[in-house]
């Protein structure tokens, strides 16, 4: 297939179903004029890595002279001035950016619910969730509307709507990917990720969009591997699971079965897998939900309606009442709540009580990750507690939908890779995930690994 | 009106000043903090800018070396420790003329500790004002309100220009400590060329911490923080105002009157008023700036640095009263100025007469400079030329009044030629022939036996009127030490 027919094909898939919502808006001129240029290119010999690659971006990648919102009203009319690194990477090398994608708005929220464009509808039951934040991008994968999608994973952003529309969700080590351009939700957690429906194409795109970066401080000089090249395992790996995750109340039973499966699978297979404590698990939550929101109050305080974005067309009084109309019309509900409850953890009289302990208690689940790699190379355990729910299913319970994220976050609060690969459906033939971790900047086993798994 | 507490001297003298500066620098680097974006003064309006500057979502900061280093030569030039591992920190706070939303500044690990900053007093000696901390910061963007209008104009050229906070512990004990350590900072940040000082234009900024106790006390009262007072005089006198505020509320039982808030000095009528207790009780919501890594400074970076400092102004001041053995007054308006000091420097290179070499750079040279609003780089004369003109000045070729009065002014124009040759041309070479002399006094002696006379009855100040008169004959060009030798031998005789 030329990639003007696969663009072609996509977008009449995009077209066919508008009820599913994963695209914002698809750039169809232009990635069709750019897929002509490069079968061009691929006839003569001279394309790129990614050639013949269809990419979606989640609505928080910077995408030069393209609209970006994140999904929020308070970027009405927003458009992006410049390309985000992983963006100008992936042009490079010849990928066809087809459009943007609905997430929940800044990346806030677990079921796309969150959106100012609506709901986005998990193909496989359209009835159900895509989970989130990154839904859009999850379905555009999972219905064939694309090959790749770029999302962000600050808590399970990724890997949670990866397991519930049953395709590869990536997450790296924190560092691996530059974040200049994207848009911030929690810069200590922030980590851009990849869907794609098989483990080789997820390997391509990170060995070309990762790395070293001059706009980008925080972002690792460590050399990237050809990811791609090297997805045989050769050994046998030493794999542990977590104690608290399979004994965890509300785990779906399926899922437990899958789990439980792999892990007899594994052993038949001649690798070591046992069960390890981890008691720390009861806290991820907590101190996902205090550090993130609190990097969150201050990262959204630049959408004030003084220099791009909505402002209110009410009358104001003054500056104040100006920052309050447009903000409180900007912003969606979980958005508000999160910058609320982030202001409250900084503010002086609960900084200690809230974000120094907070801290604390990240470094030692850091350094309790930590031990366990040096005795394993991986840890199993399931993405999600379930499988998709209903659409509107948790509106009414805020901390329901926060359990969504329960093992997902530990990967973020480390900062350490993980993987949701698909393996199967639950009774109701929704898909099941189950989730790797791996050590720092160890994707390479990690993908490798998993694709063996698969 | 009532007659305050404070007009009654013995009431004032009851108590002591306590104030701490706050002084802001804005760092001379090419360009901006944390992205590449010019840092040039006086550009139009929102030119010096990019997404970075504007906060667009998805940026982020970039660390400007440069900022680092000057910081540095602040804390080395006051002694302070340097921070090895310094963390960014972020202040929150909503203003339109601040883009992020919050500033990127430096809170529990400041670049620079302690230290110290040494002023001069006025009734001579010397006193120490400690540094608490010297920190980086970035500075905001200006609003505008332009008359007749109900919009705010915004310019972020100056957003995310560089600033180091240099704090000071409160040791200031009078306003002359307050202006002489702001002439200190402001040499110091000369001297390192890392500030242009100038605080009317606001590259200089300074905020006061104010409080008073009675003498002999030793605990610290409530201060209150002054703000906008945009120069040394203003400085002065809003501690002036401020202290007296406070000693009256004081001696009429309100003194808890005096909280811990901002305060806003208006020059013009020289009072300081509070800001709105909504602003001075603002909560920052310090945090660690999760978006840029740490940055180490390792030895072999410090040692760089330390190695690129220029002279100090005390180096210098040290240096001119120890080894040249100038005055503490002279050694003062010598180093007051780094290339003045350096032109000084320059002079003792050719001559050891470091006496006159001073009082030609104090007197003329400064002079000049004054008169024509010359920055001293503009000076035409050489170094060199000044102690060639200083030679022949001792080596009795043209006096003193010569050499200044009318070799000086030539030389300012035609820089390229030397003294003595000014001198040649202008016939202005002095004349020392004593038998030349001679001839000329004995004349002039003759034509005024009655004042001679006087002179002999003991009118020896009439030896003045001879000693016109002989200049008038040589064209001034008479040695005046040996003329006054000989007039006096004639006439004694």
């Amino acid at each position: 297939m030329t990639c003007q027919e696969k663009v072609k094909k996509y977008i009449q898939n995009i077209k066919a179903k508008p009820q599913l919502n994963a695209f914002l808006e698809i750039y169809e001129e232009e990635a069709l004029q750019r897929a002509a240029q490069i079968d061009a290119k691929i006839a003569a010999g001279n394309a790129g890595k990614l050639a013949g690659f269809v990419i979606g971006l989640k609505d928080v990648i910077c995408y030069q002279n393209h609209p970006l919102q994140a999904s929020s009203k308070i970027l009405n009319g927003f458009v992006s001035q410049f390309s985000a690194t992983v963006t100008e990477r992936l042009l490079a090398e010849d990928a066809i950016i087809i459009g943007r994608q609905n997430c929940d708005e800044f990346a806030m929220g677990s079921s796309n619910e969150n959106s100012a464009f609506g709901i986005a509808r998990n193909a496989a039951d359209e009835s159900r969730v895509p989970g989130g934040s990154s839904g859009g991008s999850a379905i555009a994968v999972q219905a064939d509307l694309c090959d790749i999608s770029l999302g962000s994973d600050t808590g399970g952003s990724v890997r949670q709507p990866a397991a519930f529309c049953g395709v590869v969700g990536l997450k790296p080590t924190y560092s691996r990917i530059s974040r200049f351009g994207l848009i911030a939700y929690a810069s200590s957690f922030d980590c851009i990720g990849i869907f794609g429906r098989n483990i080789k194409d997820v390997a391509l795109v990170l060995e070309v969009i990762a790395g070293k970066d001059d706009q980008d401080s925080t972002v690792s000089s460590q050399p990237v591997p050809a990811y791609s090249q090297q997805l045989s395992v050769t050994s046998k790996k030493r794999i542990a699971y977590l104690k608290e995750t399979i004994e965890s109340e509300g785990l779906q039973p399926e899922i437990l079965a899958t789990v439980k499966n792999t892990i007899e699978q594994l052993k038949k297979d001649g690798h070591t897998v046992e069960q390890v404590d981890f008691p720390l698990l009861k806290y991820i939550l907590p101190v996902y939900y205090i550090l993130t929101t609190a990097e969150a109050s201050s990262n959204l305080a630049r959408y004030d309606g003084v220099r791009y974005g909505h402002r209110t067309k009410e009358d104001f009084e003054d500056l104040e009442e100006m920052y309050k109309k447009t903000r409180s019309e900007g912003f969606g509900s979980e958005v508000q709540r999160r910058i609320m409850l982030g202001t409250f953890v900084l503010s002086a009289s609960y900084y200690d009580a809230y974000y120094t302990k907070a801290q604390k208690m990240r470094r030692l689940i850091k350094e309790s990750t930590d031990k366990i790699f040096e005795n394993y190379d991986f840890i199993l355990l399931p993405t999600t507690p379930t499988t998709a729910f209903k659409i509107g299913e948790h509106q009414k319970d805020v901390l329901q939908m926060y359990l969504a994220d329960l093992f997902t976050v530990q990967a973020n609060v480390a900062g350490i890779p993980a993987i949701s690969i698909p393996k199967g459906t639950d009774e109701q033939g929704l898909p099941i995930g189950i989730q790797l971790m791996a050590q720092y900047f160890k994707e390479d086993e990690l993908l490798a690994f998993a694709n063996y798994l698969m | 009106m009532s007659k305050l507490p404070s007009d009654n001297p013995e009431i004032l003298n009851k108590y002591e000043i306590v104030v701490g500066l706050e002084v802001h620098a804005q760092l001379l680097t090419q360009s901006k903090a944390y992205s590449s974006d010019s840092t040039e003064y006086g550009n139009l309006p929102n030119t010096n800018i990019s997404v970075i500057t504007l906060a667009h979502p998805g940026t982020l900061p970039k660390v400007n070396k440069k900022v680092i280093e000057y910081a540095i030569k602040m804390g080395l030039a006051c002694g302070s420790e340097i921070t090895r591992h310094n963390i960014y920190a972020r202040k929150n706070y909503f203003y339109p003329d601040l883009p992020k939303g919050y500033q990127i500044t430096q809170d529990k690990t400041p670049i620079c500790v302690g230290g110290e900053v040494i002023i001069r007093q006025k009734e001579g000696g010397e006193k120490k004002i400690a540094i608490t901390r010297i920190h980086m910061e970035e500075d905001a963007g200006k609003s505008m309100h332009l008359a007749g209008e109900t919009d705010s104009l915004i310019d972020f050229n100056r957003a995310g220009v560089p600033l180091i906070e240099i704090v000071s512990q409160p040791d200031i004990r009078n306003i002359d400590e307050a202006y002489n350590y702001l002439t200190e900072i402001r040499k110091l940040v000369r001297y390192l060329d890392i500030c242009d000082g100038n605080m009317e234009e606001g590259s200089l900024r300074c905020d006061a911490n104010i409080s008073v106790r009675l003498k002999g006390e030793t605990k610290l009262n409530t201060r209150v923080e002054v703000k906008n007072m945009n120069s040394f005089r203003n400085v002065q006198r809003a501690i002036e105002y401020e202290v007296k505020r406070q000693i009256d509320l004081i001696e009429t039982g309100k003194q808890q009157e005096i909280i811990q808030e901002t305060r806003t000095f208006d020059a013009t009528v020289g009072k300081t008023y509070s800001m709105r207790t909504k602003e001075s009780l603002n909560d920052y919501r310090y945090f660690p700036e999760p978006d840029l890594t740490p940055v180490v400074i390792d030895e072999e970076w410090l040692q760089k640095v330390k190695s690129s400092m220029p002279a100090l102004p005390r180096e210098l001041f040290l240096l001119f009263t120890e080894k040249y053995g100038l005055s503490a007054y002279d050694a003062e308006v010598l180093t007051a100025s780094k290339e003045i000091a350096l032109y000084f420097q320059e002079l003792c290179k050719h001559t050891q007469n470091y006496k006159a070499a001073a009082n030609w750079v104090t007197g003329e040279v400064k002079a000049t400079l004054n008169k024509m609003t010359w920055h001293i780089n503009q000076f035409p004369i050489k170094p060199a030329t000044i102690v060639a003109l200083m030679q022949i000045v001792e080596s009795g070729k043209v006096s003193h009044s010569i050499a200044s009065q009318s070799i000086f002014p030539l030389l300012l124009e035609q820089p390229e030629k030397t003294p003595l040759q000014i001198a040649e041309e202008n016939n202005w070479l002095q004349e020392s022939d004593s038998n030349l002399l001679e001839q000329i006094i004995e004349e002039v002696i003759k034509a005024y036996p009655e004042k001679v006379a006087e002179y002999k009855a003991g009118k020896k100040g009439i030896i003045g009127m001879f000693m016109g008169e002989v200049m008038k004959k040589t064209k001034g060009k008479a040695d005046p030490k040996i003329s006054n030798q000989l007039l006096t031998q004639k006439l004694e005789a």
